[in-house]
Protein backbone atom coordinates (compact mmCIF):
# COMPACT_ATOMS: atom_id res chain seq x y z
CA UNK A 1 0.00 0.00 0.00
CA UNK A 2 2.99 2.28 0.40
CA UNK A 3 2.79 3.14 -3.28
CA UNK A 4 -0.77 4.30 -3.06
CA UNK A 5 -0.32 7.75 -4.64
CA UNK A 6 -3.64 9.37 -5.52
CA UNK A 7 -4.17 12.44 -7.66
CA UNK A 8 -5.97 15.00 -5.51
CA UNK A 9 -6.17 18.11 -7.68
CA UNK A 10 -4.27 20.36 -10.04
CA UNK A 11 -1.53 22.40 -8.38
CA UNK A 12 -3.21 25.66 -9.30
CA UNK A 13 -6.60 24.57 -7.93
CA UNK A 14 -5.37 25.85 -4.57
CA UNK A 15 -4.41 29.48 -3.93
CA UNK A 16 -1.24 30.16 -2.02
CA UNK A 17 -1.88 30.07 1.75
CA UNK A 18 -5.15 28.24 1.27
CA UNK A 19 -6.75 24.81 1.52
CA UNK A 20 -9.27 22.70 -0.37
CA UNK A 21 -11.25 19.58 0.43
CA UNK A 22 -10.49 16.27 -1.27
CA UNK A 23 -12.78 13.24 -0.91
CA UNK A 24 -11.49 9.79 -1.84
CA UNK A 25 -12.60 6.25 -1.07
CA UNK A 26 -15.21 7.32 1.45
CA UNK A 27 -12.72 9.46 3.33
CA UNK A 28 -12.17 13.21 3.37
CA UNK A 29 -8.86 15.04 3.31
CA UNK A 30 -7.60 18.62 3.28
CA UNK A 31 -4.91 19.66 0.78
CA UNK A 32 -2.89 22.78 1.59
CA UNK A 33 -0.64 25.15 -0.32
CA UNK A 34 1.72 27.07 1.97
CA UNK A 35 2.75 30.73 1.53
CA UNK A 36 6.13 29.49 0.25
CA UNK A 37 4.39 27.34 -2.36
CA UNK A 38 4.71 23.87 -0.89
CA UNK A 39 1.87 21.34 -0.68
CA UNK A 40 0.64 19.33 2.32
CA UNK A 41 -2.21 16.95 3.14
CA UNK A 42 -4.03 16.01 6.35
CA UNK A 43 -7.20 14.27 7.39
CA UNK A 44 -10.11 16.51 6.43
CA UNK A 45 -11.98 16.67 9.71
CA UNK A 46 -11.01 18.49 12.87
CA UNK A 47 -10.15 16.13 15.74
CA UNK A 48 -12.35 18.12 18.14
CA UNK A 49 -15.67 17.82 16.31
CA UNK A 50 -16.53 16.57 12.85
CA UNK A 51 -15.92 19.83 10.99
CA UNK A 52 -14.29 20.14 7.55
CA UNK A 53 -10.98 21.96 7.95
CA UNK A 54 -11.08 23.04 4.30
CA UNK A 55 -13.60 25.72 5.34
CA UNK A 56 -11.02 27.13 7.76
CA UNK A 57 -8.40 29.81 7.35
CA UNK A 58 -4.74 29.05 6.58
CA UNK A 59 -2.25 31.40 8.24
CA UNK A 60 1.40 30.58 7.56
CA UNK A 61 1.77 26.95 8.63
CA UNK A 62 -1.45 26.92 10.69
CA UNK A 63 -4.94 25.76 9.75
CA UNK A 64 -7.70 27.07 11.99
CA UNK A 65 -10.94 25.10 12.34
CA UNK A 66 -13.85 27.16 10.98
CA UNK A 67 -16.10 26.31 13.91
CA UNK A 68 -14.19 26.57 17.15
CA UNK A 69 -10.86 28.04 16.07
CA UNK A 70 -8.92 24.98 17.10
CA UNK A 71 -5.48 25.26 15.46
CA UNK A 72 -3.18 22.71 13.91
CA UNK A 73 0.17 22.93 12.20
CA UNK A 74 -0.91 21.38 8.90
CA UNK A 75 2.71 20.57 8.00
CA UNK A 76 3.28 18.38 11.08
CA UNK A 77 -0.31 17.72 12.23
CA UNK A 78 0.44 19.10 15.69
CA UNK A 79 -2.58 20.33 17.72
CA UNK A 80 -1.74 23.84 18.94
CA UNK A 81 -3.96 24.11 22.04
CA UNK A 82 -7.53 24.35 23.36
CA UNK A 83 -10.01 23.22 22.24
CA UNK A 84 -7.99 20.73 20.17
CA UNK A 85 -5.72 18.26 21.91
CA UNK A 86 -5.49 15.37 19.42
CA UNK A 87 -3.00 15.72 16.56
CA UNK A 88 -4.11 15.61 12.94
CA UNK A 89 -2.89 12.79 10.69
CA UNK A 90 -0.70 14.00 7.82
CA UNK A 91 0.08 12.35 4.45
CA UNK A 92 3.05 12.65 2.08
CA UNK A 93 2.46 14.88 -0.94
CA UNK A 94 4.31 15.40 -4.22
CA UNK A 95 3.64 17.57 -7.26
CA UNK A 96 4.20 16.03 -10.70
CA UNK A 97 3.29 17.56 -14.05
CA UNK A 98 1.11 20.17 -12.39
CA UNK A 99 -0.81 17.58 -10.35
CA UNK A 100 -0.89 17.23 -6.58
CA UNK A 101 -0.48 13.58 -5.54
CA UNK A 102 -1.17 12.33 -2.02
CA UNK A 103 0.10 9.07 -0.61
CA UNK A 104 -2.79 7.48 1.27
CA UNK A 105 -1.58 4.69 3.53
CA UNK B 1 2.81 27.36 52.26
CA UNK B 2 0.65 28.86 49.58
CA UNK B 3 -3.16 28.81 49.59
CA UNK B 4 -3.23 28.58 45.83
CA UNK B 5 -5.64 29.48 43.07
CA UNK B 6 -9.35 28.94 43.59
CA UNK B 7 -11.82 28.97 40.70
CA UNK B 8 -15.56 29.14 41.42
CA UNK B 9 -17.65 28.01 38.46
CA UNK B 10 -16.77 24.81 36.59
CA UNK B 11 -17.92 25.51 33.04
CA UNK B 12 -15.81 26.10 29.94
CA UNK B 13 -14.30 29.27 31.37
CA UNK B 14 -13.28 27.90 34.75
CA UNK B 15 -11.88 24.70 33.25
CA UNK B 16 -9.79 26.60 30.69
CA UNK B 17 -8.47 28.83 33.44
CA UNK B 18 -7.39 25.80 35.49
CA UNK B 19 -5.61 24.20 32.52
CA UNK B 20 -3.94 27.48 31.61
CA UNK B 21 -2.54 27.92 35.12
CA UNK B 22 -0.75 24.57 34.73
CA UNK B 23 0.29 25.19 31.12
CA UNK B 24 1.89 28.41 32.36
CA UNK B 25 3.86 26.49 34.94
CA UNK B 26 1.98 27.41 38.10
CA UNK B 27 2.90 24.82 40.71
CA UNK B 28 0.68 25.62 43.72
CA UNK B 29 -2.76 24.21 44.54
CA UNK B 30 -5.50 24.70 41.93
CA UNK B 31 -9.12 24.00 42.92
CA UNK B 32 -12.17 24.18 40.68
CA UNK B 33 -15.58 24.36 42.39
CA UNK B 34 -18.86 23.77 40.52
CA UNK B 35 -22.45 23.22 41.58
CA UNK B 36 -23.30 20.71 38.83
CA UNK B 37 -22.76 17.00 39.50
CA UNK B 38 -20.63 16.63 36.34
CA UNK B 39 -17.04 17.49 35.55
CA UNK B 40 -16.76 20.53 33.21
CA UNK B 41 -18.37 19.97 29.82
CA UNK B 42 -19.05 21.92 26.64
CA UNK B 43 -22.44 23.64 26.50
CA UNK B 44 -22.83 24.44 22.77
CA UNK B 45 -24.02 20.89 21.89
CA UNK B 46 -26.85 21.02 24.47
CA UNK B 47 -29.33 22.71 22.12
CA UNK B 48 -28.11 20.78 19.09
CA UNK B 49 -26.36 17.37 19.02
CA UNK B 50 -27.48 16.43 22.54
CA UNK B 51 -31.12 16.85 21.49
CA UNK B 52 -31.00 15.01 18.18
CA UNK B 53 -28.60 12.10 18.77
CA UNK B 54 -30.12 8.61 18.62
CA UNK B 55 -28.92 7.48 22.00
CA UNK B 56 -29.14 9.52 25.17
CA UNK B 57 -25.92 11.55 25.13
CA UNK B 58 -23.29 11.88 27.83
CA UNK B 59 -21.94 15.38 28.45
CA UNK B 60 -19.11 16.37 26.07
CA UNK B 61 -16.47 16.60 28.77
CA UNK B 62 -13.65 19.13 28.48
CA UNK B 63 -11.42 16.61 30.19
CA UNK B 64 -11.98 13.35 32.08
CA UNK B 65 -11.09 12.79 35.73
CA UNK B 66 -7.61 11.61 34.78
CA UNK B 67 -7.05 14.76 32.73
CA UNK B 68 -7.65 16.89 35.82
CA UNK B 69 -5.90 14.55 38.25
CA UNK B 70 -2.70 14.34 36.21
CA UNK B 71 -2.55 18.15 36.26
CA UNK B 72 -3.23 18.23 40.01
CA UNK B 73 -6.46 20.20 39.51
CA UNK B 74 -8.85 19.39 42.36
CA UNK B 75 -12.45 19.34 41.11
CA UNK B 76 -15.17 19.87 43.69
CA UNK B 77 -18.45 19.01 41.93
CA UNK B 78 -22.06 19.27 43.08
CA UNK B 79 -21.19 21.98 45.60
CA UNK B 80 -21.91 25.68 45.38
CA UNK B 81 -19.87 28.44 46.96
CA UNK B 82 -21.96 30.49 49.37
CA UNK B 83 -19.71 33.24 50.71
CA UNK B 84 -16.40 34.99 50.14
CA UNK B 85 -14.47 36.28 53.17
CA UNK B 86 -12.27 38.81 51.39
CA UNK B 87 -10.31 39.79 54.48
CA UNK B 88 -9.39 36.19 55.31
CA UNK B 89 -9.15 35.20 51.61
CA UNK B 90 -11.45 32.24 52.07
CA UNK B 91 -14.54 30.90 50.28
CA UNK B 92 -17.22 28.99 52.18
CA UNK B 93 -18.99 26.14 50.39
CA UNK B 94 -22.58 24.95 50.83
CA UNK B 95 -21.34 21.87 52.72
CA UNK B 96 -19.69 24.12 55.30
CA UNK B 97 -16.10 23.59 54.16
CA UNK B 98 -13.93 26.66 53.67
CA UNK B 99 -11.26 26.92 50.96
CA UNK B 100 -8.43 29.45 51.26
CA UNK B 101 -7.03 31.29 48.24
CA UNK B 102 -4.20 33.55 47.18
CA UNK B 103 -6.16 34.55 44.10
CA UNK B 104 -9.80 33.83 43.38
CA UNK B 105 -11.43 33.60 39.94
CA UNK B 106 -15.21 33.83 39.60
CA UNK B 107 -16.51 32.04 36.50
CA UNK B 108 -20.06 31.64 37.72
CA UNK B 109 -21.64 32.07 34.29
CA UNK B 110 -25.22 33.03 33.60
CA UNK B 111 -28.64 31.54 34.34
CA UNK B 112 -31.73 31.56 32.14
CA UNK B 113 -33.87 34.64 32.70
CA UNK B 114 -37.07 33.56 34.48
CA UNK B 115 -40.42 34.36 32.94
CA UNK B 116 -42.14 36.57 35.54
CA UNK B 117 -45.57 34.93 35.29
CA UNK B 118 -47.43 32.63 37.69
CA UNK B 119 -46.94 29.03 36.61
CA UNK B 120 -43.62 29.60 34.85
CA UNK B 121 -41.97 27.19 37.29
CA UNK B 122 -44.47 24.37 36.89
CA UNK B 123 -43.62 20.90 35.61
CA UNK B 124 -44.66 21.77 32.05
CA UNK B 125 -42.08 24.54 31.71
CA UNK B 126 -38.38 24.06 31.00
CA UNK B 127 -35.27 26.20 30.70
CA UNK B 128 -32.00 25.17 29.07
CA UNK B 129 -28.64 25.75 30.68
CA UNK B 130 -27.27 22.41 31.86
CA UNK B 131 -26.85 18.91 30.51
CA UNK B 132 -29.62 17.72 32.82
CA UNK B 133 -31.95 20.44 31.44
CA UNK B 134 -31.12 19.21 27.92
CA UNK B 135 -32.00 15.60 28.79
CA UNK B 136 -35.33 16.72 30.18
CA UNK B 137 -36.24 18.74 27.07
CA UNK B 138 -34.97 15.97 24.84
CA UNK B 139 -37.46 13.59 26.44
CA UNK B 140 -40.33 15.77 25.18
CA UNK B 141 -39.07 15.96 21.59
CA UNK B 142 -40.61 13.13 19.61
CA UNK B 143 -42.94 12.52 16.71
CA UNK B 144 -46.46 13.48 17.67
CA UNK B 145 -45.48 15.77 20.55
CA UNK B 146 -45.95 19.52 20.44
CA UNK B 147 -43.55 21.91 22.09
CA UNK B 148 -43.94 25.65 22.43
CA UNK B 149 -40.81 27.75 22.66
CA UNK B 150 -40.94 31.19 24.19
CA UNK B 151 -38.27 33.45 22.74
CA UNK B 152 -37.00 33.70 19.17
CA UNK B 153 -33.35 34.02 20.12
CA UNK B 154 -30.50 31.59 19.50
CA UNK B 155 -31.39 29.09 22.22
CA UNK B 156 -35.05 28.96 21.24
CA UNK B 157 -34.37 28.66 17.52
CA UNK B 158 -31.67 26.02 17.89
CA UNK B 159 -34.03 23.96 20.04
CA UNK B 160 -36.78 24.51 17.43
CA UNK B 161 -34.51 23.10 14.70
CA UNK B 162 -33.58 20.12 16.89
CA UNK B 163 -37.24 19.50 17.76
CA UNK B 164 -38.17 19.39 14.07
CA UNK B 165 -35.39 16.89 13.43
CA UNK B 166 -36.93 14.69 16.12
CA UNK B 167 -40.36 15.04 14.49
CA UNK B 168 -42.04 17.16 17.16
CA UNK B 169 -44.29 20.00 16.06
CA UNK B 170 -43.06 23.40 17.19
CA UNK B 171 -44.51 26.85 17.85
CA UNK B 172 -42.06 29.66 18.59
CA UNK B 173 -43.58 32.66 20.38
CA UNK B 174 -41.65 35.92 20.22
CA UNK B 175 -42.85 39.17 21.81
CA UNK B 176 -40.95 41.41 19.39
CA UNK B 177 -41.95 41.88 15.73
CA UNK B 178 -39.18 39.60 14.45
CA UNK B 179 -36.82 36.86 15.61
CA UNK B 180 -33.16 37.47 16.55
CA UNK B 181 -33.56 41.17 17.31
CA UNK B 182 -30.54 41.21 19.59
CA UNK B 183 -27.36 41.52 17.59
CA UNK B 184 -28.48 39.99 14.27
CA UNK B 185 -29.18 42.16 11.20
CA UNK B 186 -32.66 41.86 9.75
CA UNK B 187 -31.48 40.50 6.36
CA UNK B 188 -29.92 37.51 8.13
CA UNK B 189 -32.83 37.03 10.52
CA UNK B 190 -35.11 36.82 7.47
CA UNK B 191 -33.16 33.87 6.06
CA UNK B 192 -33.43 32.07 9.40
CA UNK B 193 -37.12 32.94 9.68
CA UNK B 194 -37.92 31.62 6.19
CA UNK B 195 -35.99 28.41 6.83
CA UNK B 196 -37.86 27.65 10.06
CA UNK B 197 -41.20 28.20 8.34
CA UNK B 198 -40.13 25.95 5.49
CA UNK B 199 -39.24 23.25 8.01
CA UNK B 200 -42.74 23.48 9.44
CA UNK B 201 -42.14 25.62 12.53
CA UNK B 202 -44.98 27.99 13.43
CA UNK B 203 -43.41 31.37 14.19
CA UNK B 204 -45.66 33.70 16.17
CA UNK B 205 -43.84 37.04 16.33
CA UNK B 206 -45.14 40.21 17.97
CA UNK B 207 -47.10 38.14 20.51
CA UNK B 208 -46.70 38.72 24.21
CA UNK B 209 -47.58 35.98 26.70
CA UNK B 210 -50.29 36.92 29.19
CA UNK B 211 -50.81 33.78 31.21
CA UNK B 212 -49.88 30.11 31.59
CA UNK B 213 -52.26 27.36 32.61
CA UNK B 214 -51.28 23.80 33.39
CA UNK B 215 -53.76 21.30 31.99
CA UNK B 216 -54.19 17.54 32.45
CA UNK B 217 -52.05 16.82 29.41
CA UNK B 218 -49.81 19.85 29.08
CA UNK B 219 -49.81 23.61 29.18
CA UNK B 220 -51.91 26.37 27.65
CA UNK B 221 -50.27 29.66 26.81
CA UNK B 222 -52.58 32.64 26.52
CA UNK B 223 -51.29 35.36 24.20
CA UNK B 224 -52.08 39.07 24.24
CA UNK B 225 -54.01 38.88 20.96
CA UNK B 226 -56.54 36.56 22.58
CA UNK B 227 -55.26 33.35 21.00
CA UNK B 228 -54.04 30.29 22.87
CA UNK B 229 -51.23 27.83 22.18
CA UNK B 230 -51.50 24.34 23.66
CA UNK B 231 -48.33 22.30 24.09
CA UNK B 232 -46.91 19.32 25.93
CA UNK B 233 -43.99 21.42 27.13
CA UNK B 234 -43.12 25.13 27.11
CA UNK B 235 -39.41 25.83 26.72
CA UNK B 236 -38.52 29.31 27.89
CA UNK B 237 -35.51 30.94 26.21
CA UNK B 238 -35.81 34.66 26.92
CA UNK B 239 -32.21 35.48 27.66
CA UNK B 240 -29.75 34.94 30.47
CA UNK B 241 -28.77 36.88 33.54
CA UNK B 242 -25.28 36.84 35.03
CA UNK B 243 -24.79 34.91 38.26
CA UNK B 244 -23.53 37.58 40.64
CA UNK B 245 -24.98 36.79 44.09
CA UNK B 246 -21.68 35.60 45.53
CA UNK B 247 -19.82 38.66 44.22
CA UNK B 248 -22.60 41.00 45.30
CA UNK B 249 -22.67 39.64 48.86
CA UNK B 250 -18.92 40.10 49.01
CA UNK B 251 -19.34 43.76 48.08
CA UNK B 252 -17.66 43.59 44.67
CA UNK B 253 -18.65 46.19 42.08
CA UNK B 254 -21.52 45.01 39.87
CA UNK B 255 -22.50 46.55 36.56
CA UNK B 256 -24.47 44.25 34.25
CA UNK B 257 -22.50 41.39 35.78
CA UNK B 258 -19.39 41.45 37.92
CA UNK B 259 -17.53 44.58 36.79
CA UNK B 260 -13.92 43.91 35.82
CA UNK B 261 -11.18 46.00 34.23
CA UNK B 262 -9.36 45.22 31.00
CA UNK B 263 -7.24 42.66 32.86
CA UNK B 264 -10.38 40.97 34.27
CA UNK B 265 -9.72 42.20 37.84
CA UNK B 266 -12.78 42.92 40.00
CA UNK B 267 -12.87 45.80 42.46
CA UNK B 268 -10.87 43.54 44.82
CA UNK B 269 -7.33 43.09 43.44
CA UNK B 270 -7.20 39.49 44.69
CA UNK B 271 -10.35 38.49 42.81
CA UNK B 272 -10.82 38.08 39.05
CA UNK B 273 -13.95 37.33 37.04
CA UNK B 274 -14.32 36.01 33.49
CA UNK B 275 -16.86 34.74 30.98
CA UNK B 276 -20.65 35.17 30.98
CA UNK B 277 -20.74 36.50 34.55
CA UNK B 278 -18.65 39.64 34.00
CA UNK B 279 -18.82 42.93 32.14
CA UNK B 280 -15.56 44.32 30.81
CA UNK B 281 -14.31 47.21 28.65
CA UNK B 282 -14.04 46.15 25.02
CA UNK B 283 -10.84 47.69 23.66
CA UNK B 284 -11.82 47.43 20.01
CA UNK B 285 -14.75 49.82 20.64
CA UNK B 286 -12.90 52.36 22.77
CA UNK B 287 -13.65 50.64 26.05
CA UNK B 288 -17.41 50.20 25.66
CA UNK B 289 -18.51 48.03 28.59
CA UNK B 290 -20.08 44.78 27.45
CA UNK B 291 -20.98 41.37 28.79
CA UNK B 292 -20.76 38.50 26.31
CA UNK B 293 -22.55 35.18 26.47
CA UNK B 294 -20.68 33.02 24.05
CA UNK B 295 -18.42 30.04 23.99
CA UNK B 296 -15.26 31.57 22.59
CA UNK B 297 -15.36 34.48 25.00
CA UNK B 298 -15.63 31.99 27.88
CA UNK B 299 -12.60 30.09 26.61
CA UNK B 300 -10.50 33.18 25.82
CA UNK B 301 -11.26 34.99 29.07
CA UNK B 302 -10.67 31.89 31.17
CA UNK B 303 -7.19 31.63 29.69
CA UNK B 304 -6.56 35.39 29.98
CA UNK B 305 -7.68 35.53 33.62
CA UNK B 306 -5.34 32.66 34.44
CA UNK B 307 -2.38 34.40 32.79
CA UNK B 308 -3.15 37.61 34.65
CA UNK B 309 -3.52 35.79 37.98
CA UNK B 310 0.09 34.77 37.35
CA UNK B 311 1.09 38.39 36.72
CA UNK B 312 1.02 38.63 32.92
CA UNK B 313 -0.69 42.04 32.98
CA UNK B 314 -2.40 41.46 29.61
CA UNK B 315 -5.45 43.41 28.48
CA UNK B 316 -8.47 41.75 26.89
CA UNK B 317 -8.23 42.53 23.19
CA UNK B 318 -10.37 39.92 21.45
CA UNK B 319 -13.09 40.81 18.96
CA UNK B 320 -16.41 39.19 20.00
CA UNK B 321 -17.25 36.20 17.81
CA UNK B 322 -19.95 33.62 17.86
CA UNK B 323 -21.91 31.18 15.75
CA UNK B 324 -25.27 29.45 15.64
CA UNK B 325 -26.23 26.25 13.80
CA UNK B 326 -29.83 25.67 12.74
CA UNK B 327 -30.60 22.84 10.26
CA UNK B 328 -27.69 23.01 7.79
CA UNK B 329 -27.42 26.79 8.18
CA UNK B 330 -24.53 28.35 10.05
CA UNK B 331 -24.54 31.96 11.08
CA UNK B 332 -21.33 33.63 12.25
CA UNK B 333 -20.87 37.13 13.60
CA UNK B 334 -17.59 38.88 14.40
CA UNK B 335 -17.85 42.15 16.32
CA UNK B 336 -21.07 43.79 17.45
CA UNK B 337 -23.17 44.91 14.44
CA UNK B 338 -24.86 47.68 16.47
CA UNK B 339 -21.54 49.59 16.36
CA UNK B 340 -22.05 50.14 12.63
CA UNK B 341 -24.06 52.85 10.88
CA UNK B 342 -24.04 51.35 7.40
CA UNK B 343 -23.80 47.84 5.97
CA UNK B 344 -22.14 46.58 2.78
CA UNK B 345 -23.26 43.23 1.38
CA UNK B 346 -20.98 40.64 -0.24
CA UNK B 347 -22.72 37.72 -1.95
CA UNK B 348 -20.50 34.64 -1.95
CA UNK B 349 -23.00 32.37 -3.65
CA UNK B 350 -26.74 32.03 -4.01
CA UNK B 351 -27.19 31.03 -0.40
CA UNK B 352 -24.17 32.57 1.31
CA UNK B 353 -23.61 36.24 2.07
CA UNK B 354 -21.85 38.53 4.48
CA UNK B 355 -22.81 41.96 5.75
CA UNK B 356 -19.91 44.22 6.66
CA UNK B 357 -20.85 46.83 9.23
CA UNK B 358 -18.99 50.12 9.01
CA UNK B 359 -18.85 53.04 11.45
CA UNK B 360 -19.20 56.68 10.34
CA UNK B 361 -15.42 57.05 10.21
CA UNK B 362 -15.14 54.09 7.81
CA UNK B 363 -13.82 51.59 10.35
CA UNK B 364 -15.00 48.02 9.87
CA UNK B 365 -16.68 47.25 13.22
CA UNK B 366 -18.52 43.97 12.59
CA UNK B 367 -19.28 41.32 9.99
CA UNK B 368 -22.23 38.94 10.00
CA UNK B 369 -22.68 36.07 7.60
CA UNK B 370 -24.95 33.15 6.91
CA UNK B 371 -24.55 30.12 4.66
CA UNK B 372 -25.16 26.42 4.40
CA UNK B 373 -22.30 24.82 6.29
CA UNK B 374 -19.21 26.86 7.03
CA UNK B 375 -18.98 28.72 3.71
CA UNK B 376 -18.63 32.15 5.35
CA UNK B 377 -16.16 31.05 8.02
CA UNK B 378 -12.93 32.03 6.24
CA UNK B 379 -14.15 35.50 5.38
CA UNK B 380 -15.66 36.10 8.82
CA UNK B 381 -12.31 35.14 10.37
CA UNK B 382 -10.47 37.54 8.07
CA UNK B 383 -13.05 40.23 8.85
CA UNK B 384 -12.37 39.66 12.53
CA UNK B 385 -8.68 40.36 11.90
CA UNK B 386 -9.56 43.52 9.96
CA UNK B 387 -11.79 44.66 12.84
CA UNK B 388 -9.01 44.02 15.37
CA UNK B 389 -6.65 46.14 13.26
CA UNK B 390 -9.08 49.06 13.13
CA UNK B 391 -8.97 48.80 9.32
CA UNK B 392 -10.95 51.17 7.08
CA UNK B 393 -11.44 49.00 3.99
CA UNK B 394 -12.87 50.37 0.76
CA UNK B 395 -16.62 49.55 0.83
CA UNK B 396 -16.55 48.78 -2.90
CA UNK B 397 -13.86 46.15 -2.31
CA UNK B 398 -15.87 44.62 0.53
CA UNK B 399 -18.91 44.29 -1.74
CA UNK B 400 -16.91 42.56 -4.48
CA UNK B 401 -16.50 38.81 -3.83
CA UNK B 402 -13.54 38.62 -6.24
CA UNK B 403 -11.49 40.89 -3.99
CA UNK B 404 -9.82 38.68 -1.42
CA UNK B 405 -10.23 39.94 2.15
CA UNK B 406 -6.69 38.76 2.83
CA UNK B 407 -5.43 41.38 0.38
CA UNK B 408 -7.25 44.09 2.39
CA UNK B 409 -5.57 42.84 5.54
CA UNK B 410 -2.14 43.35 4.02
CA UNK B 411 -3.02 46.91 2.93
Amino acid sequence: MSNNWVEACAADDIDEEDVIRFDHGGRTFAIYRSPDDRYFATDGLCTHEQVHLADGLVMDEIIECPKHNGRFNYQTGEAMGAPVCINLKTYPVKVEAGKVLVQLG
Amino acid sequence: MTAGMLIVGAGECGARAAFTLRERGYDGPVTLVGDEPHLPYERPPLSKEAMVSEAEPAPKFIGDGEHFASRRIACVTGTSAVAIDRAARRVTLADGKALPYDKLLLTTGAMPRKLPLPGADNARCAYLRTHDDALRIRGALKAGSHVAILGGGFIGLEIAASARKRGASVTVIEALPRILTRGVPEAIAQIVDARHRREGVTLACGKAVLALRETASGIEIALADGSTVAADLLIIGIGAVPVTDLAQQAGLAIENGIAVDAQLRTSDPGIYAAGDCCSFPLAVYGGRRVRLECWRNALDQGALAARNMLGAGENASAVPWFWSDQYDLTLQIAGLPDEGTQAVRRDLSEDAFILFHLADDGRLVAASGIARGNAVAKDIRLAEMLIAKGARPDPAALAQPDVKLRSLLAA
